[in-house]
């Protein structure tokens, strides 16, 4: 099997893994990071979210030989302490249920608060696709619209 | 910084770093008797363990599936214990029958231990202010208890429960402790937010997914791809030649495959080539609907419930309403797909993983293996949504099969599809409404049910408010399995029923509220035969939600759709408010008035409830399970839709009725009705009436 350097949350990190391999179960099963979780595996639901220099992709259906030196950051590396305005405005509004999407969904509203500092409503319903059974979308856009007032007063 | 991670260095330092699902791990050697746990100074029962340095640990005795009951049912004794509830920990109970029923179901959670949970608080709050009273040589009387600590009013001495610990554990449990007077309720109708709020947005290791254990295998398992096919040739070959593949087991219907890594199983498993023979009919949702079409119009089956004379009243009426309606099948689609870990060894069995039933699959892993239950230990996780999937055991009771058989610990992983092809559906149904009018008034009713598997219930409003009422139900055997979704029956009867009396209405041209206060009040006043609600409690939803959306007000632009429902013990009344943008309904505000008893927690419950208009939306709107051939042909979330962001409400604005009653049901309850008045909204806005699901379907 071939051996892969990745950079992932500002670490150098090798796996030896199948070049197929999807970049989610690389972060799960082989550097235990399993905050990125395993959804549906079509890049549909969004819960695999991590950033790829900044961006929002959907690690399961990113192989392992694709990656390349792309800067990974996942849930573990969005911030030291759980300070992300995001993480705080989440935590602040009790938005998770049962809480296995919101990695995700974090990941992806981080993404776009990069881009986008302060997102209006249409903004937030282009950018966050991921999905969220427990229907935890009120929270959720509430959450980002008060993390970028965090952000402003900072 | 270079650091190479290989697999086993992996298992190494996890196991030193002590990762959360690590410690949850190390629960299950733990013969999961939480008394007997030689440091804890004062366990004065199974739910509370005081340290002496004043640590407070709660269990939460009911699995975790997203409704918020291992922050609420822990909250309710640290009122009555008189704790800080920021300092306490809480963990979810494993398996043991002092905890009673450790079920997730039928919203049962928080109304089922109420009071067994207020009392057990109380009773340590009483031994540490008697230890404190003994101690002070006062009065118990003078002493009070507030944030873990003991005071005595008069001379103004303090102790800590930590310091009071070994001595409260000396004295005798009351059996019928004092309860705090709900209004000197702290945490109890407070915000408090979910336990492992800050976790969770860590990304830390929670979930059953998340199991690692030192020497496990991941599995993936090949079951049958139609309902009908069973297990015949296995040609493993392929399969053993994939990198990280270590054993292949077959069990009686399906083949499992080891691996080093969960890739590495899933490439094994698709890599089996496999003989599927077919045994049994191979049944299509087309033939369903048709032979439910067929069963509708023929003659009735006896009644579920047959008051006065539909018939006659038919016969007087100046209108006849006769509807159809149709609803699909659907999976549960819960987002942490399905695993289960279990070692099998020596006789014992250790079982870890999300179920909302650990006692029945212990009960099974038991009756399959042949091993006693005293040996099988069980706990779960958080659980990534469970909605009725995880009260079947057969993911637990597979994951303990394949241990047995390849004699190492297991992981076993479904993907999204396995879940979608192997679920207990939601049941398709159809639904023929009849209905009897004079110029002003509903004279009959007429509800006939047909759902693969079980026929409709007979009890529900309009029961009870009119003098003619017949419900009739047949099921439709079928080797496609059903079982427990979300609010099961009331989720498929409320949207029909309500839709239905918004029909009703427009051919009465009533206003939908005042129709359905005017019928709460015949059943108040003059019932006919047995009620299974309390018509006040459903008024007082009904008038709360009209309050709170200004109902009879008019804003340009916007149409309004009205519905309400009694389930799990609780009343949930909606207004649903949608505008329309290019030929499409976008909902802009949903409205809930709910009597659920005492509220526990007022995050969570609300929480609960828009979660569950959203959910309501999300299926009305969406989704559905097509089976070709015993196969569904919605295999992911690519066909099967679900909801994003961009078509979920902008608010959805929950007003709880005050209430002193013991809580009822908050986990379901709000779903039923938001499909209804969503319905209704639609027909407002474009005269157009859904009587199918999914809606987009119906909308062009």
């Amino acid at each position: 099997m071939p051996v892969y350097t990745l950079s992932v949350n500002d670490q150098t990190m090798s796996v030896d893994v199948d070049a197929d391999t999807p970049l989610l179960w690389v972060l799960r099963d082989n550097l235990n990071l399993v905050g990125t979780k395993f959804g549906c595996g079509v890049a549909q639901c969004g819960a695999c979210t991590v950033h790829l220099n900044g961006v929002a992709m959907r690690s399961c259906s990113l192989r392992i030989s694709a990656v390349g030196t792309n800067k990974i950051t996942t849930i573990e590396g969005l911030s030291q302490n759980g300070d992300h305005p995001l993480q705080q405005a989440w935590e602040e509004l009790d938005v998770s249920q049962c809480g296995y999407c919101q990695a995700g969904q974090l990941m992806a509203a981080a993404a776009l608060l990069k881009k986008v500092p302060n997102p209006t409503d249409k903004e937030i319903d282009s950018a966050i696709s991921n999905i969220c059974r427990c229907g935890t979308q009120i929270r959720i856009r509430k959450a980002i619209h008060l993390a970028a007032d965090k952000l402003r007063s900072k | 910084m270079e650091s190479t991670i290989s697999r086993r260095h992996f298992l190494k330092v996890s196991a030193l770093s002590s990762g959360g699902m690590l410690i949850s791990l190390s629960f299950l050697g733990n013969s999961a008797n939480s008394n007997n746990v030689d440091d804890t100074p004062f366990a004065p029962n199974i739910y509370i363990k005081i340290g002496a340095d004043g640590s407070v640990l709660l269990m939460a005795p009911n699995p975790e599936i997203g409704q918020g009951v291992k922050t609420s049912l822990p909250l309710i004794i640290a009122e009555e214990l008189c704790v800080d509830w920021k300092k306490v920990k809480v963990e979810l109970a494993p398996l043991n029958s002092k905890f009673g029923r450790q079920t997730a179901g039928g919203s049962g959670s928080v109304r089922g231990r109420f009071s067994e949970l207020r009392k057990a608080g109380a009773t340590a709050r009483e031994m540490l202010i008697a230890a404190a009273a003994l101690t002070w040589n006062v009065p118990q009387s003078e002493c009070t208890a507030e944030d873990g600590v003991v005071s005595h009013k008069t001379s103004g001495k303090k102790l800590g429960y930590g310091e009071l610990a070994t001595k409260a554990a000396t004295l005798e449990v009351p059996s019928s402790p004092k309860l705090k007077d709900p209004k000197d309720f702290k945490y109890i109708g407070s915000r408090v937010k979910d336990i492992d709020a800050h976790k969770i947005v860590m990304g830390q290791p929670l979930f059953g997914i998340d199991t690692k254990k030192e020497g496990m295998l991941y599995a993936m398992v090949a079951r049958p791809p139609a309902y009908g096919k069973t297990l015949g040739s296995v040609d493993e070959s392929a399969a053993l030649k994939v990198n990280g593949v270590k054993n292949i087991v077959k069990l009686k219907n399906s083949v499992a495959v080891l691996a080093t890594s969960t890739w590495a199983a899933k490439k094994g498993r698709d890599a089996l080539v496999i003989q599927w023979n077919t045994s049994e009919k191979l049944e299509s949702s087309s033939d369903h609907f048709a032979t439910f079409k067929t069963m509708l119009d023929k003659a009735t089956t006896t009644p579920a419930r047959n008051d006065g004379d539909v018939d006659a009243a038919k016969n007087g009426a100046t209108k006849l309403l006769d509807v159809t309606y149709e609803i699909p099948t659907l999976s549960h689609g819960q987002m942490e797909p399905l695993n289960f870990f279990a070692d099998v060894k020596d006789g014992k069995v250790e079982l870890f993983g999300p179920t909302q039933v650990p006692e029945e699959v212990r009960k099974q892993v038991s009756d399959q293996l042949k091993i006693s239950v005293e040996n099988i230990t069980i706990s779960t996780p958080r659980q990534g949504g469970g909605f009725g999937r995880k009260l079947m055991a057969d993911n637990g009771v597979e994951a303990a099969l394949i241990s047995a058989a390849a004699k190492c610990p297991v992981q076993v992983q479904w993907t999204r599809e396995d879940d979608m092809q192997n679920d207990f559906y939601r049941p398709a149904e159809m639904y023929r409404y009849r209905a009897a009018l004079s110029a002003d008034s509903l004279l009959a009713w007429h509800q006939s049910g047909i759902g693969i598997g079980r026929g409709v219930r007979g009890d529900s409003y309009v029961a009870g408010a009119l003098a003619n009422y017949r419900s009739e139900g047949q099921g439709l055997a079928s080797n496609t399995p059903t079982g427990w979704w979300r609010a099961p029956g009331a989720n498929t009867l409320a949207y029909v029923a309500e839709s239905f009396m918004d029909e009703v209405c427009s051919a009465l041209k009533a206003d939908p509220v005042e129709f359905r206060l005017k019928l709460l009040n015949k059943a108040k006043q003059e019932p006919v035969g047995r009620i299974s609600y309390d018509p006040e409690k459903y008024k007082g939803v009904i008038e709360l939600v009209a309050k709170i959306s200004k109902w009879g007000t008019k804003t340009p632009g916007i149409f309004r759709g009205f519905a309400t429902w009694f389930s799990f013990g609780s009343y949930a009344a909606q207004v649903v408010d949608i505008k329309m943008e290019n030929g499409k309904p976008s909902i802009v505000k949903v409205y809930c008035a709910v009597n659920c008893g005492r509220v526990i927690n007022l995050s969570g419950a609300e929480g609960q409830v828009q979660g569950s208009i959203v959910d309501g939306i999300c299926h009305a709107m969406y989704p559905k399970v097509t089976f070709v051939e015993g196969a569904v042909a919605e295999k992911n979330f690519n066909t099967y839709k679900f909801l994003r962001i961009k078509d979920a409400p902008l608010d959805v604005e929950v007003a709880f009725v005050e209430s002193d009653e013991a809580p009822t049901g908050l986990g379901e309850p709000a779903l039923p009705p938001v499909a209804a008045a969503l319905a209704s909204a639609i027909f407002a806005a474009t005269g157009k009436r859904i009587r199918k699901m999914p809606f987009t379907e119906q909308l062009g």
